[in-house]
């Protein structure tokens, strides 16, 4: 790329795609899927020819597998999707974060359940967060919000996968995936150094490696589990979030990827009214924030979690708050993004008057 | 007096889990005299499957990766592609290979990847205790086909050697036994020409190994060995479907130049 | 560990330990010079052995059909 740090009016999911080969992405798999497909198609236009390697896949399991092996060889690889193609990787992604093999995983979703639309929606966070793949394991989980964040958070998320040898996935939406913004093709500069003392490469004057995440001794498995745990703790020196306009809020609206920055709209609107609202944006769901929304309910005891789904972050918002902190949501299942004053008035719905105002802790 | 036969280099010397008579033992070690006749230790990256085929780590000193039960050629190309240097092959049973895994099997070959795979028919699921397989033959008795295979209700026994034969991208696709000398002998041939197929960069290579499975056909090993003789061969023909670089069950008009 | 005696045509060793009894090697020696013995080893398997080390012309048939690498053949 000749002009790296000229901005160009770039579309979100072609952003990803240069997040990743600027990070030195070189093994792309996947298929097609709406509203993502620009990922792909990018990839196979800039991997082709002996850059690296583009395969579209026969299935999203097939790719999250192709993943798993070019990144058992130490190999920085990415496959993405949408909702219903991330659904069939999690097998794929339990079984990497067992045998602790890095990977990057993109998912644009779209609106479930099941084929649901192609509209946007955030009804994937149970997904992205829980693991909808079995076993006590956890995903490193992005949440952009903007086209330079998709291609900012996807170099990172390269540096993650490989700093804790686990799976990230990114979680952005159909509206992020297809929208066009300004984008700063920045320098991908490494934000450390990562052991790569196990990947396969072939065993060259050494025994033989293995990765695999079946151990079936007397306690091999529960050690290894409390390992997985001890590491998934440790992610949280990496957890990111966005606080805006805090310090004197009487209401924090908490809330992530697209409705944030349709949101960073209302509350300004807010603010320019004389409400005293205030945002908080997770930017990793995993690590959640859990210690600086406790932190912050210290002091701001009214927060409004709104979603595009119905209800699904709200819970982690009020596993973090101090008890006897309101937690009110608002959440609006898959379909078109509200404008910024729509939220406004769900804002003003809740926000505190002077007579019902929680009391400050004392 | 000088050694004539000694357990192969690359096969680490521990006890295998297998059950008395199966011809696992048999293929693990057609395979790791391959890789040490052709020197490949150093450079081997095993996609490992799931099955009884699961503990292939344990017996190989060479690098593994493990699988999710069917994706192992997925797995493969991963690796093959991030390391084209690498001999890369997978060892997979008929459950994995051609009942869950059939789309990868099938994709894998079909895009020419330069993997190599194994792949133990026993016509029977093992180590989940004694099922139908796909490829398990008509009237023959399972725990899932109580009354024997019928095809009306559950299909037909498949045939992957010349399935994946029919693919312009498999360069060498061939089923063998091991159920006497004379068929372990083409075994071994067989093992080793798929293998020089990767070294060679010919395409996709697979070897289907017909087995017994004794203890899931309730059989003892003796008469599991005739079984294979006279039941299995009848119905899954040995031979090799197609060898590109003998020119060998090339359709001239699929094939590429 | 069953050993043959030295000065004959060949010498095979059976590694007790790891057989299982399943007969395979019994059913392809082409002489028929090797049986399932009454000992058991530690597994609980029946080990077999060579009854006959001097008609033995080290052919390694038995080696090469046995599917727990149990047998080692010199030949001179």
């Amino acid at each position: 790329m000749n002009e790296k740090h000229k901005k160009a009016l770039v579309k979100g999911n072609d952003a990803v795609a240069m997040g990743a080969i600027e990070a030195g992405c070189r093994f792309y798999f996947g298929y097609p899927i709406t509203p993502q497909n620009e990922i792909p198609e990018y990839m196979a236009a800039h991997l082709s020819d002996g850059r690296g390697t583009f395969i579209q896949a026969e299935s999203e399991i097939a790719s999250i597998n192709m993943l798993l092996g070019a990144s058992a060889t130490g190999a920085r690889a990415m496959t993405s999707s949408s909702s219903p193609g991330i659904s069939l990787k999690q097998e794929g992604l339990s079984y990497m974060a067992g045998s602790e093999i890095p990977g990057v995983v993109v998912n644009m979703s779209r609106s479930g359940p099941g084929l649901g639309g192609i509209s946007p929606s955030q009804g994937d966070y149970f997904q992205a967060t829980r693991g909808g793949g079995h076993g006590d394991y956890r995903v490193f989980v992005l949440a952009p919000d903007s086209v330079q964040e998709c291609y900012d958070l996807t170099m990172l998320a390269f540096d993650m996968a490989e700093k804790y040898r686990n799976p990230v996935l990114i979680l952005g939406d159909a509206m992020l995936g297809q929208m066009k913004e300004s984008l700063d093709p920045k320098t991908y500069r490494p934000t450390g150094t990562f052991d790569k003392s196990w990947i396969l490469t072939g065993a060259k004057a050494r025994p033989g490696r293995f990765l695999k995440s079946l151990y079936l001794d007397d306690g091999e498995l529960t050690e290894h589990n409390w390992k997985l745990y001890r590491k998934y703790l440790k992610m949280r020196e990496d957890v990111r979030y966005e606080a805006l306009w805090l310090e004197d809020a009487e209401l924090v609206v908490v809330a992530f990827g697209s409705m944030a920055r349709v949101l960073k709209s209302s509350v300004d609107m807010a603010r320019e009214e004389g409400l005293k609202v205030g945002l908080i944006r997770p930017i990793t769901l995993y690590p959640f924030p859990e210690v600086f929304i406790r932190g912050t309910s210290r002091h701001i005891r009214h927060f409004l979690v709104m979603e595009l789904n119905t209800g699904q972050m709200v819970e982690d918002v009020k596993l973090s708050a101090e008890p006897g902190a309101r937690v009110d949501f608002f959440g609006l299942p898959p379909g078109m993004l509200p404008a910024p004053d729509v939220l406004l008035g769900e804002i003003k719905k809740v926000y505190p008057s002077a007579a019902s105002a929680p009391k400050e802790r004392s | 007096m000088k050694q004539v036969f000694k357990r192969p280099e690359c096969l680490i010397d521990v006890p295998f889990h297998f059950c008395p008579g199966c011809h696992h033992g048999l293929v693990h070690r057609l395979v790791a005299e391959a890789i040490d006749e052709f020197q490949l230790r150093e450079k081997t990256i095993i996609a490992a499957s799931v099955g009884c085929s699961v503990f292939m780590y344990d017996y190989f000193d060479v690098d593994v990766v493990e699988s999710p039960h069917g994706r192992a050629p997925a797995v493969a190309t991963g690796v093959k592609r991030a390391r084209p240097d690498a001999f890369v092959f997978t060892y997979q049973g008929d459950g994995d290979l051609a009942a869950i895994g059939t789309s990868e099997i099938i994709h894998t070959a079909n895009r020419g990847e330069k993997v190599t795979v194994f792949f133990v028919n026993n016509t029977i699921y093992g180590m989940t205790g004694g099922q139908m397989a796909p490829t398990t033959m008509i009237d023959q008795i399972s725990t899932t086909t109580p009354y024997g295979r019928d095809p009306e209700e559950a299909g037909y026994p498949l045939h992957m050697a010349e399935l994946l034969a029919m693919l312009p991208g498999t360069a060498y696709s061939a089923r063998v036994a091991v159920n006497s000398v004379k068929n372990l002998m083409q075994a071994k041939k067989a093992t080793k020409r798929a293998v020089q197929t990767q070294l060679d960069r010919a395409g996709f290579s697979f070897v289907e190994y017909l087995s017994a499975c004794p203890t899931n056909w309730k059989m003892s090993t003796e008469a599991a060995n005739r079984r294979v003789q006279e039941e299995l061969i009848p119905c899954f023909p040995l031979g090799v479907f197609k060898d590109r670089r003998a020119g060998q069950g090339e359709d001239p008009k699929r094939a590429k130049e | 560990m069953a050993t043959a005696t030295a000065e004959k045509k060949a010498s095979v060793i059976f590694r007790e330990d790891r057989c299982k009894g399943c007969g395979l090697c019994v059913m392809n020696c082409p002489r028929h010079l090797i049986v399932l013995s009454d000992r058991l080893n530690d597994q609980g398997y029946p080990v077999a052995e060579i009854t006959d080390m001097d008609k033995c012309n080290g052919c390694a048939l038995c080696a090469q059909m046995c599917p727990d690498v149990v047998i080692e053949v010199w030949r001179s």
